[in-house]
């Protein structure tokens, strides 16, 4: 038997986090001048510490440039950390005989992504089932028997394999590209799905229908999902758990109803805030902030969000807020929620 | 005081229409293929008043805006009537056309740099159009310049006159690209999802901007949109395209509580909303129809859960008119036109 025909097993229990990342960093040098000297740096992602429970769909949000697909191709070792861990079911990943862990490539497999843009991660030149029997050939699985999974996986996503089996990418509509994507991803038989904004390309009528999908295959093959977006409304619908990032930082982090109800962090309030209201006799007067997010080249001292909090005071410029557990799981790093921080609301939010 | 906010208004609101379109068509027909982008349009709207376009991908709202301002390429074939303040917009040679843009109509975009020139500031960009448009002198233009990039909050505005566009940041640039549209007072702004691709903090910012711009200038907008949001956000009216028709149109509070048309109403379904976690969502199955032949009948048809054999009959469907204000191109939907 193939090893890309073998679900992996669970290793750890279901109390072990099938991913736990610790203080990863990535920051991206700026090259200028003659000599190509580094003129800045970009602190894309820097030190993000989070987990991932089995079976559990972790939302991340932020905005833009704030460092959401960066920690995900980090998750997926795309590309290498500056610094920082992964331990996947237990084991560290890409340790190497000596110190035991996970190896590289089979973690790689049971770790996946789709990406927003539907067409470009697909091959404009292979039929739709060469493409997702593509990844177990390469893994050593007889064509004829990836072939015959490609199409059970195009039957998953809703896409008749008699009618659609042989279409190229250009044949099919944004919706039924992202769902080739999905099928592609999960030919490994993965655990864990990083999705990057899988329907931000998408109209909201398909949007709902990937939305339905995504849910049932999880529950199918037992999946466990980071699910990235903008869209504040479908990462409430989607999630178990959410994670605010706010220029490469982690902001607040908790269960999905306590991020959306009591929101502890005043980015995450401005964030929720922003959303327009679908009635129109509740529009609001005043935007929640003003200003642009600042530049990732140069954050600000401390809490890099106080050039924009309506809190901010002279403590919040000096000392970086660690992150405050205001109960059930429930994290913020703002010196608000931390007792004895020295800002004058300290504690108010406190568990 | 303000020189783009105190000049007065000179269409009466009440008399003419800022804009009237009728039963316009759009076909771009090249050697491969033809596309029925628009198939028979009316849109009305009055002065000072917001009107969003809704509609799904390749539904046709952009055509629509760029037949308005006869912004399609030569090729594009277009039928009907637009008319803008009493003028009709089809009628018009080059020399009109050009006094046409830029003074009583105006254009915002998703990207900014498809509307700024990338090698001159923005202030020169500002005082440029209105030296064009108005024949103000250097100094007077520039002071106008900096008034409008205070208008729409450019913080340090001053300063912000000298800079290229490349040097601002995303939501500073599309402010800067309002700014140059606003230059010459427009009566009407045609806005083409200008804050789409914005973050969701800046969103709310330049939505709330301009609302308030358009009530200060008594400005008519159109404003196309995907979301549902945006529109409950800054309309008046709704009108919503599917397939190049306008299939609904109303009051944007009683279209979003209730639509009429099983089109909006499969997409406010299929709109994801706080509260619905853990539920099912509902969809619409299948996909827009292909634009290679105008249709005829009712074009949701293939995709309609409510179709009945009356649908694939009537031609249209002709629009409904249950109440004042209100218009559904749908056989279920009762009242004349
Ligand atoms: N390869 C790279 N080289 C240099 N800078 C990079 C690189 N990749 C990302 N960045 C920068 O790192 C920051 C974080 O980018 P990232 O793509 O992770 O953001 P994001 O949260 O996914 O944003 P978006 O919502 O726009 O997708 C940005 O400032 C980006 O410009
Ligand atoms: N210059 C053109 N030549 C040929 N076809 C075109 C041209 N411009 C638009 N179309 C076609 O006309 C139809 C309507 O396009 P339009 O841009 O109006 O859609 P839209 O509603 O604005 O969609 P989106 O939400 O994606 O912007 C589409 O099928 C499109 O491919
Ligand atoms: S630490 Fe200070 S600046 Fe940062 S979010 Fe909290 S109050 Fe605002
Ligand atoms: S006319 Fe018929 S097919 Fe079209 S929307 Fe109405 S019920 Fe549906
Ligand atoms: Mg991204
Ligand atoms: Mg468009």
């Amino acid at each position: 038997m193939s090893i890309a025909h073998t679900p992996s097993a669970d290793r750890g229990g279901p109390a072990q986090p099938l991913l736990l990342v610790q203080d990863l960093k990535k920051h991206f040098p700026i090259r200028g001048g003659l000599f190509g000297a580094t003129v800045a740096t970009v602190r894309a992602v820097d030190g993000v510490s989070f987990s991932v429970l089995k079976g559990e769909t972790l939302g991340i949000v932020g905005e833009s440039g704030c460092g959401k697909s960066t920690t995900a191709r980090l998750v997926m070792r795309l590309m290498d950390p500056d610094s920082g861990s992964l331990i996947f079911d237990g084991e560290g990943v890409g340790q190497n005989a000596q110190t035991g862990g996970l190896p590289l490539k089979e973690y790689r497999r049971q770790v996946q992504m789709v990406f927003q843009d539907s067409y470009a991660s697909l091959n404009p030149r292979l039929p739709i089932e060469d493409s997702i029997a593509f990844a177990p050939k390469v893994h050593g699985v007889r064509d004829a028997e990836a072939r015959g999974r490609a199409r059970e996986l195009l039957a998953a996503v809703g896409l008749a394999p008699a009618s659609f089996a042989r279409r190229y990418p250009h044949e099919l509509s944004g919706g039924q590209r992202q769902r080739v994507n999905i099928a592609r991803a999960l030919a490994l038989q993965p655990r864990l799905v990083l999705l990057d904004e899988p329907v931000s390309a998408l109209d909201k009528s398909v949007e709902a229908q990937v939305l339905n999908l995504l849910v049932d295959l999880k529950e199918k093959f037992g999946l466990t999902y980071i699910f990235i977006s903008h869209d504040l409304n479908v990462v409430q619908y989607i999630s178990d758990r959410v994670m605010v990032m706010y220029l490469g930082e982690v902001a607040e982090m908790g269960p999905v109803d306590a991020i959306y109800d009591r929101p502890a962090h005043p980015y995450t309030q401005a964030l929720l805030a922003s959303r327009p209201a679908m009635d129109p006799g509740k529009r609001r007067e005043e935007p929640p902030l003003t200003g642009d997010p600042p530049n990732p080249i140069n954050p600000p001292s401390g809490c890099r969000f106080r050039t924009r909090c309506p809190h901010a005071e002279p403590i919040c410029a000096e000392r970086k807020p660690a992150a405050a557990e205001l109960g059930g799981g429930h994290l913020a790093a703002c010196h608000m929620a931390l007792p004895g921080s020295g800002h004058s609301q300290a504690g108010r939010l406190a568990a | 005081m303000s020189e783009v906010l105190d000049r007065p208004m000179t269409e009466k609101a009440a008399t003419v229409p800022l804009v009237r379109m009728r039963d316009v068509n759009v076909r771009f027909a090249t050697r491969d293929r033809t596309v029925h982008a628009v198939n028979g349009v009316d849109l009305d709207l009055a002065a000072g008043e917001v009107l969003c376009i809704l509609g799904e991908s390749g539904s046709g709202k952009s055509v629509t805006m760029r037949a308005l301002m006869r912004l399609l390429p030569k090729f594009a074939r277009v039928t009907g009537s637009i008319e803008v303040a009493g003028r009709d917009v089809v009628a018009m040679g080059e020399g009109a056309l050009q006094d046409f843009r830029g003074g009583d109509v105006a254009m915002i975009f998703q990207e900014p740099m498809t509307a700024l020139d990338p090698v001159f500031t923005i202030g020169r960009q500002i005082a440029e159009t209105v030296q064009r448009h108005e024949g103000l002198s250097r100094a007077a233009a520039d002071a106008r310049a900096l008034e409008l990039l205070e208008l729409v909050q450019i913080p340090s505005a001053k300063r912000r006159l000298a800079a290229y566009p490349h040097e601002l940041s995303g939501g500073l640039r599309q402010r800067a690209m309002i700014a140059v549209a606003l230059a010459c007072r427009p009566k009407l702004l045609l806005a083409d999802e200008p804050t789409t691709a914005l973050d969701a903090t800046v969103q709310i910012q330049v939505l709330l901007l301009l609302r308030r711009l358009q009530e200060q200038m008594g400005m008519g907008v159109i404003f196309v949109t995907h979301d549902l949001g945006v529109a409950g956000e800054i309309a008046d009216r709704v009108a919503v395209m599917y397939a190049g028709k306008v299939v609904e149109e109303g009051p944007v509070q009683a279209l979003m509580r209730g639509p009429l048309h099983p089109y909006p109403r499969g997409l406010l379904g299929a709109t994801v909303q706080p509260g619905m976690r853990g539920k099912r969502l509902t969809t619409i199955p299948g996909a827009p129809p292909s634009l290679d032949l105008a249709p005829t009948t009712c074009p949701f048809a293939p995709r309609c859960p409510e179709v009945e054999p009356a649908c694939t009959v009537e031609v249209g469907p002709r629009p409904r008119r249950p109440v004042p204000g209100r218009m559904a191109r749908c056989v279920h939907v009762a009242g004349g036109a």
